[in-house]
């Protein structure tokens, strides 16, 4: 079952780019939101990265990054990214394969993916906010904002 | 989801405007499929346009799309001499060779005033209403381009889907 709010957000460390990696208790002291996401290279006007790619300024407003995370590997996120103009980490789920996705509660055993799903976690590792998506349709960014949103006002 | 904020007399708009049917397109100067389902919106308006209310907003996809800011800023300038509309359906019908330059002969070609034209694509103001338009995307839950809002609410459709809900109202 995907993780729910006030739950402990577990800490990882996985591949952002070829040789860096991102840690998320390195983080603390800010929001964090994690996209987990079935595959790079889906179509491109309804990409769910390329959609958060353009509200980077308004999750900055609240004090928040992004991650994107997904089972492929750091060489084909740098594709992907480079291909999309992406400006935001996407983190390489890769060895064990979908490890985290499992912490989380959103693998997808079947297909061998993580599922699509949403989590915002406050300044302490809290989870504040969770959202399992269907697969196929994209959730935007409208739950994220109000997440982050109620951050604010506590 | 629903729209927020709601359809007002800030928004673009054609049609009937005193329809009980508004629907809100949010759409991308340069995304493929903005441009794909612009025709047949085209036919919608012309079938069924006495009973609709058809709202236009911004919501480009900058990054991606090299010319989408730009277009936007330039039917908003066009719209400062009363143009929007027709400024908004060249850059549709030219979609395939969108650029800066291609911007200033439609404009030249819609006659409007170049010099204006060309100081508005600067004004401050014309790039908040952009952000405005893209801002209350996001909050109403638009999830890529195009995305459909109809009396409010969120349509699980594209243009094609539209057309089939005004046919199968009118039986």
């Amino acid at each position: 079952m995907i993780l729910q709010k006030n739950e402990v957000a577990p800490d990882f460390t996985l591949f952002a780019t070829p040789d860096q990696k991102i840690t998320l208790s390195e983080f603390k002291g800010k929001n964090i939101i994690l996209a987990f996401y079935p595959a790079d290279w889906s179509p491109v006007c309804s990409d769910q990265m390329a959609l958060y790619n353009e509200m980077l300024k308004f999750f900055k407003n609240y004090n928040a990054e992004i991650f994107g995370i997904s089972v492929d590997s750091k060489w084909c996120h740098l594709a992907f990214s480079q291909s999309r103009n992406l400006h935001f980490p996407l983190l390489a789920d890769f060895e064990s394969k979908g490890e985290i996705a499992r912490k989380y509660g959103v693998y997808n055993e079947e297909e061998g993916e993580c599922k699509r799903a949403l989590f915002v976690i406050n300044r302490d590792g809290i989870i504040e906010w969770s959202y399992l998506s269907p697969t196929a349709i994209n959730p935007g960014a409208d739950g994220i904002l109000e997440a982050l949103e109620t951050l604010n006002t506590k | 989801m629903s729209l927020k904020p709601a359809v007002s007399n800030t928004d673009h708009a054609q049609g009937n405007l005193n329809a009980d049917l508004v629907i809100v397109e949010y759409g991308d100067y340069q995304c493929p499929y903005c441009g794909a389902a612009y025709p047949v919106l085209k036919e919608l308006m012309g079938q069924f346009g006495n009973q609709i209310k058809f709202v236009f907003r911004n919501f480009p996809l900058s990054e991606m799309h090299q010319y989408a800011r730009s277009s936007a800023l330039a039917a908003e300038a066009a719209n400062l001499q009363g143009k929007f509309w027709e400024m908004h359906d060249a850059i549709y019908e030219n979609q395939h060779y969108l650029n800066e330059s291609l911007l200033l002969k439609l404009a030249e070609k819609l006659n409007l005033d170049i010099h204006q034209f060309e100081k508005d694509l600067e004004n401050s103001e014309l790039a908040k209403k952009v952000d405005s338009d893209f801002e209350s995307g996001i909050i109403s839950g638009v999830n890529g381009t195009p995305s459909f809002y109809v009396n409010g609410k969120k349509f699980d459709g594209g243009a094609e889907d539209l057309f089939q809900l005004l046919s199968t109202n009118e039986e």
